[in-house]
C-alpha cells in the first residue's frame, strides 16, 4: 500500500475509535430525548464525572480495572436515575426550554462538584491495554482503539437486542412513541423513564472510562456532549441508528480535517458540520420526516 | 387594587401613569445620578459593568423572552460588537458613529444567523447559535491582522467631541445614558405592533400566521434587533475591560446571558434588568461569602459554577416566572393587602406535552 492510502486508513481507524465514543454519548442522548423529550446537557458532565470516579477507584482505592468500571457504571446510573425521578420530573409539561435550562443547571452543579472534589488538575490512569498496539499490514493500531470500537459494538448490539426482543425494551419503545397509550396499556411509564436515564448514564460512564486514557481525565471532558449533539444532528435527531452513524462520521471527519485542512479546523469541524446540516438538510441522514404538532 | 381608567388617547400612551410611579422612578433616577459620588471607587466600575450586562440582557430578552427563539451563543454578538468597535475607533472613526456601525455590523451577522431561524426552531436553533459562537471564538483567535489573536488588542479610551470619557465617572454616565436610550427604545418597540408580532410568534406560530403576521420575517427581525442591541453592549464592554481577548467571550458568558434572561423572568424587560443585576452581583456575593465557609469548600475553583447551577436550578424548579414574577407577586400582595389570596399565583398541574408529530 502506498503511504497516502495508509495514512488515510490510519486516520479513519482513529476517527472510528473516537467516533465510537461520540456514538455512545449520542446514543444516550437520543434515548433520553425519545423517552422524556429533554436534551440532556448534563450528559457530558456525567461522562466527565465517571472518568474522575474511575480514576479514584483505580488509582486511589487500588481496585482492579473491571471492578472499577462496573462500580462507575452503577454510580453513574444511580445519579442519572435520581436526576430523572427527583429533579426533571418536577417540570414535566413545561416548555422544552425549561428542561434544557434545568439540565444545564445540573451540568454546572456536577462540574462544580467534581472540580471541588478532585481539584482542577488533569490526570490519567492505567488500563490493561495502555501502550500496546497491533500491527496489521503496515497499519499500527493502538489496542485501546480496538477495545473502544469493540466495546461500542457490544453495547450497541446489546442495546438493540434489549430494545427489540425483551418485553422491557418493547415497553420502552412503546412509552417513547406514545406515553398516554403506554399508560393505558399498564406500562409503568415513570419508572421506565428513570430506567432509560439510568441506562444512558451507564453508557456515558463507559464512554468516560474509555475516553479518559486517550484524552486525560479532565474537567474539559464534558465537551464531548457538544460533539455528540453534532453527531445527533448529522444522523437525524431522534433516530437511534442515526446517532451511531453520525457519531462515527463526526469522529472520522474530525481526524481527517486535523491533517488535510489548515490548522484549527479540527476543533470546529463538528460545529461546522452541525450548522451546515441544520441549514441545508435539517432532517439529517437517517431522520424521519415529521412536522411539528400545532 | 388599582384599575386603569384611560379617558384620553394620551392617557393610554403614557409610559408612566401615576404620581407614585413618577416619584419612585424619579427617586431611582436621582439615586443613579448621585451614585458615583456615594459609592466607593471600585463599585462605580462594577455598576458600569452591570449597566453593560443589562444592555446585553435586554438584547437577548427581545429574542428569547419575547420571540421565544433560544440563543446559547449570544456572547458571539458581544464579541462582534467589541471587536468591530475597537477596529473602527482605532481607525479614527468618531465614537458615536463607531458604536452605531459596530451595532449595525453585529445586526448584519445576526441577520446571517437569523436566516436559518426560519428553517430550524427551538433547541435546534439553540444548537446553531452555540456552534456559531464556538466557531467565532476560534476565528477571532486566528484572524490576527484584525483581532490581534489570543493576545488581544488594547482599547483606546472613549471620547465624544474631544471630551475624554475614559474616567470612572464619565464612563459610568456614558453607560447609564446608553442603557436608558436602549431601555426606552425597547419598551416602545415591545408595546408597539412589532412587539405584539414578536409575542404572537412566540405563543403560536400558526395563530400568528393566520392573523397575517409574516412569521419568518418576524423571527429574523427579532434576531437582528437582538444582535444589534447586544453589539452595543459589546462595544461598551470593550471599553470596560480595556483589552479584548477571545477568552472574554466564551461559552460561559453566553450561558450567563441566558441565565440572566431566565432568572429575570422571560417576557419582561424589567426581568432582563433584574436578572442582569442578580447574575452580575453573584460572583461578588460568592467571594464575600467565602470566608464564612470551611476552607475545604471555599478554596476551590468550582464553587462559583456550582452556585450558579444551584441558583438556576432553584429558579426553574420553584419560580419559573423569575425575579419579575416574584416582583409582581409582591406588588399584588401590597396592593390588595388584607384580601390577598395565597392561591392567586398557584401553578396548575401540568402534564407531559409532546411536540412530536405522531
Amino acid at each position: 500500500m502506498n503511504p497516502q492510502t495508509l495514512q488515510i486508513l490510519q486516520l479513519t481507524l482513529n476517527g472510528i475509535a473516537i467516533g465510537s465514543i461520540y456514538a455512545l454519548v449520542a446514543l444516550g442522548l437520543v434515548m433520553i430525548y425519545k423517552a422524556t423529550e429533554v436534551i440532556n446537557f448534563a450528559h457530558g458532565d456525567i461522562l466527565m464525572g465517571s472518568a474522575f470516579v474511575a480514576w479514584g477507584l483505580i488509582t486511589i482505592a487500588g481496585l482492579p480495572f473491571w471492578l472499577a468500571v462496573i462500580i462507575t457504571m452503577l454510580i453513574a446510573a444511580g445519579i442519572s436515575w435520581l436526576l430523572e425521578a427527583r429533579v426533571m420530573r418536577v417540570i414535566v409539561g413545561q416548555p422544552h426550554f425549561a428542561g434544557a435550562m434545568l439540565t444545564l443547571a445540573i451540568a454546572f452543579m456536577l462540574r462544580g462538584a467534581v472540580s471541588m472534589a478532585f481539584g482542577p488538575s488533569s490526570r490519567t490512569f492505567q488500563t490493561p491495554w495502555s501502550g500496546q498496539s497491533t500491527h496489521v499490514g503496515g497499519l499500527v493500531i493502538a489496542d485501546l482503539n480496538l477495545v473502544i470500537i469493540a466495546a461500542a459494538l457490544i453495547i450497541t448490539a446489546l442495546l438493540f437486542a434489549f430494545l427489540r426482543f425483551s418485553s422491557l425494551g418493547i415497553s420502552i419503545q412503546a412509552a417513547s412513541q406514545n406515553q398516554l397509550a403506554a399508560y393505558l396499556c399498564g406500562i409503568p411509564v415513570k419508572r421506565l423513564n428513570s430506567f432509560v436515564w439510568a441506562m444512558a448514564g451507564a453508557m456515558a460512564a463507559v464512554g468516560g472510562v474509555l475516553l479518559a486514557p486517550i484524552a486525560l481525565v479532565d474537567i474539559g471532558l464534558w465537551f464531548v456532549v457538544l460533539k455528540a449533539l453534532a453527531a445527533l444532528v448529522l444522523g437525524g435527531f431522534g433516530s437511534i441508528p442515526g446517532a451511531i452513524v453520525g457519531g462515527l462520521l463526526i469522529g472520522v471527519v474530525e481526524q481527517l480535517a486535523g491533517v488535510y485542512l489548515p490548522d484549527g479546523f479540527k476543533d470546529v469541524m463538528a460545529y461546522l458540520v452541525l450548522i451546515a446540516v441544520l441549514i441545508l438538510y435539517p432532517r439529517g441522514l437517517l431522520g424521519e420526516a415529521h412536522g411539528r404538532r400545532v | 387594587m388599582r384599575f386603569h381608567y384611560d379617558t384620553t388617547y394620551r392617557d393610554a400612551q403614557r409610559l408612566i401613569r401615576y404620581r407614585a410611579d413618577w416619584l419612585a422612578y424619579g427617586a431611582l433616577f436621582l439615586l443613579l445620578l448621585a451614585a458615583p459620588w456615594i459609592l466607593p471607587r471600585y463599585y462605580v466600575g462594577e455598576v458600569s459593568f452591570i449597566f453593560i450586562m443589562c444592555i446585553a440582557s435586554l438584547g437577548l430578552m427581545v429574542l428569547t423572552g419575547f420571540t421565544g427563539q433560544i440563543s446559547f451563543g449570544h456572547a458571539a454578538f458581544l464579541a462582534i460588537g467589541a471587536y468591530a468597535h475597537v477596529w473602527f475607533i482605532s481607525h479614527d472613526v468618531p465614537f458615536v458613529i463607531s458604536i452605531i456601525a459596530a451595532s449595525a455590523l453585529s445586526g448584519a451577522v445576526g441577520l446571517m444567523i437569523g436566516l436559518p431561524a426560519i428553517r430550524v426552531s427551538g433547541l435546534h436553533l439553540a444548537m446553531v447559535t452555540l456552534a456559531f459562537s464556538i466557531i467565532l471564538e476560534q476565528v477571532i483567535g486566528r484572524w490576527k491582522s484584525v483581532t490581534g489573536g489570543y493576545t488581544g488588542v488594547p482599547v483606546p479610551s472613549p471620547s465624544i467631541l474631544g471630551i475624554d470619557l475614559g474616567g470612572l465617572r464619565p464612563f459610568y454616565f456614558l453607560c447609564l445614558a446608553i442603557l436608558l436610550i436602549v431601555f426606552v427604545a425597547l419598551i416602545n418597540l415591545t408595546r408597539g405592533s412589532i412587539g405584539r408580532a414578536l409575542v404572537g410568534v412566540r405563543d403560536s406560530e400558526t395563530a400568528a400566521h393566520a392573523l397575517g403576521i409574516w412569521v419568518g420575517g418576524t423571527k429574523v427581525l427579532a434576531f437582528v434587533i437582538s444582535a444589534s442591541v447586544t453589539g452595543v453592549a459589546g462595544a461598551l464592554m470593550a471599553h470596560h475591560v480595556q483589552h479584548v481577548t477571545p477568552e472574554g467571550f466564551s461559552l460561559l458568558l453566553s450561558l450567563e446571558l441566558v441565565m440572566m434572561v431566565v432568572i429575570g423572568g422571560l417576557g419582561s424587560l424589567r426581568g432582563a434588568i433584574l436578572g442582569a443585576i442578580f447574575i452580575s452581583l453573584l460572583p461578588t456575593f460568592i467571594s464575600k461569602l467565602k470566608p464564612m465557609l470551611p476552607a475545604a469548600v471555599s478554596g476551590q475553583f468550582g464553587l462559583e459554577i456550582f452556585v450558579f447551577g444551584l441558583v438556576l436550578a432553584l429558579f426553574i424548579l420553584f419560580e419559573p416566572m423569575g425575579l419579575n414574577g416574584r416582583w409582581l407577586k409582591l406588588k399584588a400582595l401590597f396592593q390588595s393587602f388584607p384580601l390577598y389570596r395565597r392561591d392567586t399565583f398557584r401553578r396548575g398541574k401540568t402534564y407531559m406535552k409532546s411536540e412530536r408529530y405522531r
